[in-house]
Parts: C-alpha cells; sequence; structure tokens
C-alpha cells in the first residue's frame, strides 16, 4: 500500500455529505481504494451509489466531508485540501474520460488535444507534437486536421483518451467511457486505456454499468451505500487491432 | 495559445456574419440617426454662411427671421446703411411655400433678395444671377428645377435663370431666390375676390370716402395694396469693425434687434433644432439599449449552448480568465463586425435621404467606441454565467 500511495491513487476513509442536519445524505461513508500505476480497475455500483461523487471528489471538483485522498504520490485531501491550485491540479496531475467525448466542437482534433500543454504554458509547436504523437498511438492520427463532428463515435472517443494522457497525469478518471459504443468499439477503448496504463504508468478509474466489459478488469471496486468492496475480476485480454477490431 | 474566440468565431462564421449583419444595420440606423443631427447643425450654419452676413436686424423682441416671424419697415436699410462700420444692407424676406412647377411642386423657402445684396447665394453651379426686378429665379438643386423651368410661386410664373446648392433652410427646405419686391407682393398676396371685397368696405367706410378730402380713398386703397415690409435686414461690416460695436449702434439708434452671427447661431442650434436634437438624442439612447440588448442576449444565448464545453474546460483546467476572454472577445468581434456593417450600410444610404445627412469621422470613432463600450457591458451578462458554470457538470451522475 505505501508504494502505490507514492504514486498511484491512494483514498483511505473517504466521506462526502450533502447537505445539513436531518436532510442531510452520506454519499461516500468511509471509502477505501488503491490503484497502482500502469493499472485500470473498474468502479461499479448502481446508480446513486456513490460512484460519480467519488468520481468527483477524486477529481477535485467537490470537496469531501473527511478522509484522505493521494494522487501521484502528493497528499490533495487530508481532512481539507491541501492543494491550493484545484485548477492546476486538475490540469497536471488528472486526466478526464467523460461518458461522451465532450469535445470541444470549434478546435480540430490536433487542437483538442495539444489545448491542455497549452494551457499548462507549453508552446504551441510542442504541444502539438505531443498531440499528434499519442494521435499516431491511438491510431486516429490520420484524422488529426479533422473537426470533431467528422469523427465516428469510436474515433472521438480516442480523441478524448488522448486529451486525457497528453499531460502525462499520473491519474486518470474514466467516466463510463464505453456508454455511447458498441462491443467491439467498447472493448478497443478498454484495451487503448490498458496500454496506455501500462506504457505512462498511469493509475486509470474506470466508472462503469457496461456489462461487456467489466470482465477485462483484473481489479473491480464495487460501490454500494457509500462504502467500497474490492473484488478480483476476471482480468480477460483483449487484443486491439490495429484497424479498431478485436478479439476477446 | 490557440484562441478559443477566433476558432469559435470561424467554426461557426456564418451565425456571427449574419448576426453581425443585423446588429450592423441597426448600428448603421444609429450612426445616420447621428448624421441626421449633424446635417441639421450644418444646414443651420449654411443658412446663416450663405446669407453673407454679418449681422441680422430684426424686429424688436423678436428671435427672427429664422425662429421667429419678424417684420419691420423696408426703408429701415437706408438709415442701417449710413451707419458707422455698415459697408452694405440689403432688405430680405422668407417664406415656406410649396413652389409649383406644372403639376408638381416642391416646399420650398422663399427667399425675397435685392439682387447683387447680402442674401444673394454666394455661388451657382449653373447659369447666372438674378439681374431683372422682377420673375426671375434661382433655385437650389434640391429643388429639382432645371434651368429654364417656369415655376410658380403664388399667382405669378418666374423663369430659373441659375441653379445654386447647399442653400436650404434651416429645416432642410431648398431656397428658390426672387426679387425682393416681387417676395414681398407674393407674402401677403390676397386673391382678387378678397382684394375687391376690401376695396368695398374700404370705400364704405365714411371716414375714407370723405368729399372735402378728394384722393385720400385712393391712398387708403394703394397703401392697403402695398407690402411695406421685408423680414430682416442684412448687414455686411466694413473691415476693422466689431460686430458687437455695429450692432449696439443700430439697437440705440434705429430701435430695432440686432443679432450678429454668433448670437443667431446659437438661436439657430440652441432653440430652433433644439427639440429636433432631443427628439435625436433619445432616438440614440434607444438605439443604443436596444443594440446592447441584442449584443446581451446573443452572446448570453451563444454562452448558454457551450455550456457542457466552458465545464470541460474548466474541469481540464482553464482559467476563468482565458474563459471570459474568450466571450469577451466573441462580444467585441460581433461588435466590430456590426460596426463595420454599420458604417458602409450607412455610407451608402445616407445621400437617400430626403434631408442632409452630414457623417463626421469623429461621430464615428465616437460611435465605434461606444459599440465596444455596449459589447464589453453585454458580454457581462454571459460571463457571469460561464463563471458560475460548475466544472462538476462535465462529469456526469
Amino acid at each position: 500500500m505505501a508504494d502505490i500511495c507514492e504514486s498511484g491513487i491512494c483514498i483511505e476513509s473517504l466521506r462526502k455529505r450533502y447537505g445539513k442536519g436531518e436532510t442531510a445524505v452520506d454519499a461516500l461513508k468511509g471509502v477505501d481504494m488503491q490503484v497502482a500505476p500502469g493499472e485500470v480497475v473498474g468502479l461499479i455500483g448502481p446508480s446513486g451509489s456513490g460512484k460519480s461523487t467519488l468520481l468527483k471528489c477524486l477529481g477535485a471538483v467537490i470537496e469531501p466531508t473527511g478522509g484522505r485522498m493521494i494522487l501521484g504520490g502528493g497528499v490533495i485531501y487530508d481532512d481539507g485540501w491541501k492543494i491550493s491550485d484545484l485548477r492546476a491540479l486538475r490540469r497536471d496531475k488528472i486526466g478526464f474520460i467523460f461518458q461522451a467525448p465532450y469535445l470541444i466542437p470549434f478546435l480540430n482534433v490536433t487542437d483538442n488535444v495539444a489545448l491542455l500543454p497549452m494551457l499548462a504554458g507549453k508552446a504551441n509547436g510542442d504541444a502539438r507534437k505531443r498531440a499528434l504523437e499519442l494521435l499516431d498511438a491511438l491510431d486516429v492520427v490520420h484524422r488529426a486536421k479533422a473537426m470533431p463532428p467528422q469523427l465516428s463515435g469510436g474515433e472521438q472517443q480516442r480523441v478524448a483518451i488522448a486529451r486525457a494522457l497528453v499531460n502525462r497525469p499520473p491519474v486518470i478518471l474514466a467516466d463510463e467511457p464505453t456508454a455511447p459504443l458498441d462491443s467491439e468499439r467498447a472493448l478497443s477503448v478498454i484495451e487503448i486505456l490498458n496500454q496506455m496504463a501500462r506504457q505512462y504508468e498511469t493509475a486509470i478509474i474506470v466508472v462503469t454499468h457496461d456489462e461487456k466489459i467489466i470482465p477485462t478488469f483484473k481489479r473491480i471496486y464495487q460501490i454500494r451505500d457509500g462504502h467500497t468492496q474490492e473484488t478480483a475480476g476476471e482480468g480477460k485480454m483483449v487484443h486491439n487491432t490495429k484497424n479498431g477490431l478485436l478479439s476477446a | 495559445m490557440i484562441s478559443l474566440a477566433g476558432r469559435d468565431i470561424s467554426h461557426a462564421w456564418g451565425k456571427f456574419v449574419f448576426t453581425g449583419i443585423g446588429l450592423g444595420l441597426l448600428i448603421g440606423v444609429t450612426l445616420s440617426m447621428a448624421g441626421i443631427y449633424r446635417g441639421m447643425v450644418d444646414d443651420a450654419k449654411a443658412l446663416l454662411d450663405n446669407s453673407g452676413a454679418d449681422l441680422w436686424v430684426v424686429q424688436q423682441d423678436t428671435l427672427g427671421p429664422y425662429a421667429e416671424s419678424s417684420s419691420i419697415y423696408d426703408d429701415q436699410y437706408r438709415g442701417i446703411l449710413s451707419m458707422a462700420g455698415v459697408a452694405r444692407a440689403a432688405n430680405v424676406t422668407y417664406f415656406t411655400m410649396q413652389v409649383r412647377l406644372g403639376d408638381n411642386d416642391v416646399r420650398a423657402m422663399v427667399v425675397g433678395i435685392v439682387p447683387g445684396g447680402p442674401g444673394q447665394p454666394g455661388y451657382l453651379v449653373a447659369g447666372r444671377h438674378i439681374t431683372r426686378s422682377h420673375y426671375e429665379a434661382v433655385a437650389d438643386m434640391a429643388t429639382g428645377f432645371a434651368l429654364g423651368d417656369r415655376i410658380r410661386i403664388r399667382r405669378n410664373l418666374y423663369t430659373v435663370v441659375g441653379l445654386t446648392r447647399r442653400m436650404v433652410s434651416s429645416g432642410g427646405d431648398p431656397m428658390v431666390f426672387i426679387p425682393l419686391k416681387d417676395a414681398q407682393e407674393a407674402q401677403f398676396l390676397k386673391d382678387n375676390d378678397a382684394i375687391v371685397q376690401q376695396r368695398r368696405r374700404t370705400a364704405a367706410n365714411p371716414a375714407f370716402d370723405r368729399p372735402s378730402v378728394p384722393g385720400l380713398l385712393d391712398a387708403v386703397i394703394a397703401s392697403q395694396s402695398t407690402n411695406p415690409y421685408v423680414n430682416a435686414v442684412l448687414v455686411q461690416l466694413k473691415p476693422g469693425h466689431g460686430p458687437d460695436q455695429v450692432a449696439d449702434t443700430i439697437r440705440r439708434w434705429k430701435r430695432l434687434q440686432v443679432y450678429t452671427r454668433m448670437e443667431m447661431e446659437k438661436i439657430l442650434v440652441g432653440k430652433l433644432i433644439a427639440t429636433s436634437a432631443r427628439q435625436i438624442g433619445m432616438f440614440l439612447v434607444i438605439l443604443s439599449v436596444v443594440s446592447a440588448a441584442i449584443v446581451a442576449f446573443i452572446i448570453y444565448t451563444l454562452t448558454l449552448g457551450k455550456i457542457r464545453e466552458i465545464a470541460v474546460l474548466k474541469l481540464i483546467g482553464t482559467k476563468n480568465r482565458t474563459i471570459a476572454g474568450m466571450i469577451l472577445q466573441q462580444a467585441v468581434a460581433l461588435g466590430i463586425i456590426g460596426f463595420i456593417v454599420g458604417k458602409t450600410a450607412a455610407f451608402f444610404w445616407a445621400p437617400v435621404f430626403p434631408k442632409y445627412v452630414l457623417l463626421l469621422p469623429g461621430d464615428a470613432v465616437r460611435g465605434f467606441l461606444a459599440v465596444m463600450m455596449i459589447c464589453v457591458l453585454a458580454s457581462v451578462l454571459a460571463i457571469r454565467v460561464a463563471l458560475k458554470v460548475d466544472p462538476a457538470e462535465a462529469i456526469g451522475g
């Protein structure tokens, strides 16, 4: 556990309460979770169980009520934020992948990916170079100049993955990234995430309801009534091919 | 760093351009309203410039001859001519009427002048000045009359012998110059039936028809048939004489009201067109508010359409000032497009207006600054909305 906390995701007794007094709701009642660098874990649970709340706490967009969070070796929360610039934390340490790709519609594929390093102060040329490398790795470099609406759903999601990875964050939070995709493309996305996690030593949490991809996780956290329970997954291997087709 | 506003505009350029055109036409109307006011002021100044006078001698206690009616005897100018500092003095009459040409008529200010004296148009663009004492006219080109046209003023026909330009009344009506005697007659000319009736009534009055005073009745009737009044005397000064000093002398000895050029300009701009100026000012305020509301609404709507993208941008670490800058730049870009369209539109449609529209570069600069200010203020609402967007909205649940 000490090793994981040095560079991955480490959550201890995380709590989140909404509201006050009699109307207060405890969404998280003491969540514990560890994700090692290079590992992809699943986070499953019924609606209203607290998955999104946990993701928002990890993403530093809402403040937990108590507990401790360590991301990429740094304590970011310990009964209070330990980082003053949460925006910079999100930009530099956390990558986000959403249910829908949410690409910026008025930027082309390259600039959608390059925007983050540019926001971090990198030169435009360097940022675009890094974006193109990632797009190549994700097999969408041939659409580098296309606008988001011109891409297929799978291509859009790969661009979103590239955007999440571009600043080399130690942590990626994926919120149902395969929901709008068919089985083949959903498994392809998971394989890409596994590949990228290994390649860039990134700890990835994938929130999902998707029955198709649950068997691909080696470890799964099930969240129920604000508590997490770790279970071993099947860890089925998925082999991605260059054209996006796969065999499970 | 990428210009987010620039990319958004180029991505949805059609929406921006068409919105800008709509806004631009409104800005064009606003600039034209300012141009109409400037035109009115310029018309007033042209009226004074074209008269060629240094002093206006009018009836006591009036603001004549342009702002109020004024009536003085037509022999007063002789006494004025003899005063120190006066180089030239001439009677002048003004009245506005419909001047007929065939079946058509044109609203014009008919000016009675002494040929060759002050009040005569300063320059002609065609033809010659009035040389005869009767039935010749010089018309402003805006009347649409041509050389040789026979125009009707009251019951007499006049031949247009000269054409001039920018000779307009303070109301913007083009001027038609005719000889003073004709103008005096035309000003108070009664119809024949009324003249016959007046003569009969005078003859029936025993005070006038007295057998012991032969010729009295004829004299009274003759006096009733002529108009010995003019509206003003225009005075030109000799070099080296101040207008205030000469004006004081005329006031003292002739018991008439005298206005200098500066005083007359104050009357015209400050009193005669003051109500119109306020009216136009109100329009300008309303149009500015409407423009601001439109820009605010457009930018607000565009921002609402990007709430999800803004949430994503905030979630991935975009600074608030970058997002605010994007919205502000879009509002300013919309203003710039609108201003270019508006200025161009005003330039092309200004000459079509029936009255003079004067578009001054200074007004354009002020208008541009006002548009920019309006755009900046109008973007505040959208920026507020954008800054309130919770980055958590990008994450479901």
